[in-house]
């Protein structure tokens, strides 16, 4: 384990970021926390979330994936993928990082997605445990140690140090790169620190939201329970959960017409949406409720049931925080799970 | 003055299910934590207990009237704070919902407040919030914080327009005044800025949108059956901002189409997960209504004619207008 001084933290950004282009998370003018590429002068900000998951880097919003050009009656289709830079995130969240798992399993078994897995590929991934977790998270939900943060470098600011432990190839490469200044260190300071989170995490108000009822094989029992309804009652049907959340992964693939040729992009697509995946013969969910019912299905049904167990939600706490009517996930869990949960 | 609490209004709205006038109820549901209300429909009086009323029913429940007025087989009991009832006049103007369903009662309000601010000021990890004029936050982490109910206002209701209610069937408490808000004063200082400034202000600010289009579904002025961005047979449908201008179309768009229907609820900036004004590009429409045409509140009142549906022969030239900013 490695450690350098908190006060020098602006060294350590400058040392990564001559190495590669840094990402860390910064506030903007609303006093929010978003990743924000480092150059001198950025301020990084240690506040729990950023708005936007980290989901961004890997798989951006909006993205070009190839063109065509006419020319009479022959068509030329044109790759425009290049060779992602390397680049490196600095403070991710324990659920955070978990998220990447839940996009891998959709990403890069195949057909493997190859604009998703060239960035992935030449990102390192610094981790950062939470100290002070909010009121809004359920990690421990998901089986996620929020004192042990994984990724390519696990970090944790003790008082005074930020300390730094390789996990990976990628993760020692970055670390030996920047190992002037750091200093090796016990793991006595970063013992402590995780003995207290984990005592803070027994005492979170969703500490004891529990998965125990959900998972795969439950599509009979949850797809046609009565309280779908008065949980969908008030949504407003708009994509501030999906797309604030770090396992969301659905998109939609378009043709944009330049006039000289054709773009094929894609763009992040919300099951919230009226036209969400409309096909030739019309729309398969007309009512809101229906839509409600499959993003939550999706994470604690669906999904593990093709993924071995795994839940995809990460207990991160965003759509509790953002949706517009505050309905999210753990009012679900706890209406559908029944009494006991939570 | 009668003082207006979360007992007074389920009492009423157990009398009135009880005694056959309405079939259900909109309000406020209890959440996980104090301060995380979700607007719903009660059926009977056992649910009700489920019911809130404090300083976080912000939700403006107008446009749920629309789908609720469908179901119900006598009248909805819906709860209207003054700025509500704006909204709630501007829809019977559009006749969006029939004025028979719905039993309508206005409750006073001193303004709701703002999650955000509060959290900005006590930090992450909030147990329980007390409401009053002074609001009393205790977190996980064993701190109690005392906050002036005024610093963590809604913006919204830090210029609130309007104490009266322009609606309602029956009213509890007293009502207020129309207020002489400094609503316009933002919008006054955009306008003071050069095109440049103003510019990279919107650029600023709406290059945080993810789309989501909460401001769009909340809004009570926006209730088309198919909005012309989610519809994949109109050119306009995009998901996603392709650049930095059609970040800016879709919500100068949306401003053209509400104007003179808007009647600044401010629902659009209090949903935004990126906390976007909104509400000032709204805001720049109503002010320029009001120089141009005279004074214009839209839903002070059933059926009023909004000037820029209503043809005079004094109106404006759209020359006079340019040149008259």
């Amino acid at each position: 384990m490695y450690r350098i001084s908190t006060q020098s933290l602006n060294t350590l950004f400058e040392e990564i970021s001559r190495v590669c282009t840094l990402y860390i998370p910064s506030e903007n003018k609303k006093g929010d926390s978003v990743y924000t590429r480092y150059e001198t002068g950025v301020e990084y900000s240690n506040k729990l979330n950023t708005v936007r998951s980290p989901k961004d880097f890997f798989f951006p919003q909006m993205e070009n994936l190839m063109e065509f050009k006419t020319e009479g009656k022959t068509v030329q289709l044109i790759d425009i993928r290049e060779e992602t830079e390397d680049f490196v995130v600095f403070g991710v969240r324990p659920c955070d990082v978990k998220s990447f798992e839940v996009l891998d399993n959709v990403f890069l078994n195949e057909p493997v997605d190859t604009y998703y897995k060239n960035r992935r590929e030449h990102g390192v991934i610094i981790s950062l445990a939470c100290n002070r977790p909010a009121e809004t998270c359920f990690c421990g939900t998901f089986g996620i140690d929020a004192a042990k943060p994984e990724g390519d470098v696990s970090a944790w600011m003790t008082e005074g140090y930020l300390h730094l432990k390789p996990n990976t190839e990628k993760g020692e490469k970055l670390v030996s790169a920047i190992s002037g200044i750091l200093e090796e260190c016990d793991d006595t300071a970063v013992t402590a620190l995780q003995e207290n989170i984990n005592n803070i995490m027994k005492k979170l108000p969703l500490a004891n939201v529990t998965t125990e009822k959900f998972g795969g094989g439950k599509t009979e029992e949850f797809f046609n329970a009565p309280e779908w309804a008065a949980l969908s009652e008030s949504c407003l049907g708009c994509g501030t959960c999906t797309f604030v959340c770090p396992t969301c992964q659905c998109y939609d693939i378009k043709d944009f017409n330049t006039g000289k040729g054709v773009i094929r992009y894609r763009c992040w697509d919300s099951c919230m949406y009226s036209e969400f995946t409309k096909m030739a013969h019309g729309n398969n969910r007309l009512s809101q409720k229906e839509r409600f019912r499959q993003r939550f299905m999706h994470k604690l049904v669906y999904y593990p049931e093709n993924n071995n167990g795994l839940f995809s939600c990460v207990g991160c706490g965003r759509c509790l925080a953002k949706c517009p009517i505050s309905m999210n996930i753990v009012k679900v869990m706890k209406t559908l799970g029944g009494k006991d949960n939570g | 003055m009668q003082k207006i609490t979360r007992d007074l209004l389920v009492e009423k709205a157990v009398s009135l299910l009880e005694n056959g006038t309405v079939d259900m109820v909109l309000g406020w549901k209890k959440g996980e934590f104090d301060y995380d209300i979700t607007p719903a429909v009660f059926a009977d009086a056992d649910s009700l207990k489920d019911f809130v009323f404090d300083d976080f029913c912000g939700a403006n429940f107008s446009k749920y009237l629309i789908s609720n007025t469908k179901k119900t087989a006598s009248k909805v009991l819906v709860f209207l704070k003054p700025c509500d009832t704006y909204s709630f006049n501007q829809l019977l103007t559009e006749h969006r919902f029939d004025r028979e369903k719905v039993y309508a009662v206005g409750i006073p309000c001193d303004g709701m407040v703002d999650i955000h601010k509060i959290r900005a000021i006590s930090g992450e990890g909030i147990a329980k919030i007390e409401c009053g004029e002074k609001i009393t936050v205790s977190t996980i982490y064993d701190e109690t914080v005392n906050i002036e109910k005024a610093d963590v206002l809604a913006e919204r209701c830090v210029t609130c327009k309007s104490k009266k209610h322009v609606a309602y069937d029956e009213l509890l408490g007293e009502d207020g005044e129309v207020l002489e808000s400094a609503r316009f004063d933002e919008v006054e200082k955009l306008e003071n800025m050069t095109a440049d400034e103003r510019f990279e202000f919107w650029q600023g600010e709406l290059s945080r949108c993810i789309r989501c289009n909460a401001c769009r579904d909340v809004c009570p002025a926006c209730t088309c059956e198919k909005c012309v961005f989610d519809n994949p047979a109109s050119p306009v449908e995009n998901k996603a901002a392709a650049n930095s201008f059609e970040e800016k179309m879709f919500h100068i768009i949306r401003a053209f189409h509400v104007a003179g229907r808007c009647t600044d609820c401010g629902e659009c900036s209090r949903v935004c997960p990126q906390h976007i004004p909104l509400h000032l590009l709204n805001r720049k429409f109503i002010k320029d209504i009001d120089n141009f045409y005279g004074e214009y509140q839209a839903g002070e009142e059933v059926g009023s004619r909004a000037p820029l549906v209503n043809y005079t022969t004094e109106d404006l030239e759209p020359g006079e207008a340019v040149e008259g900013r």
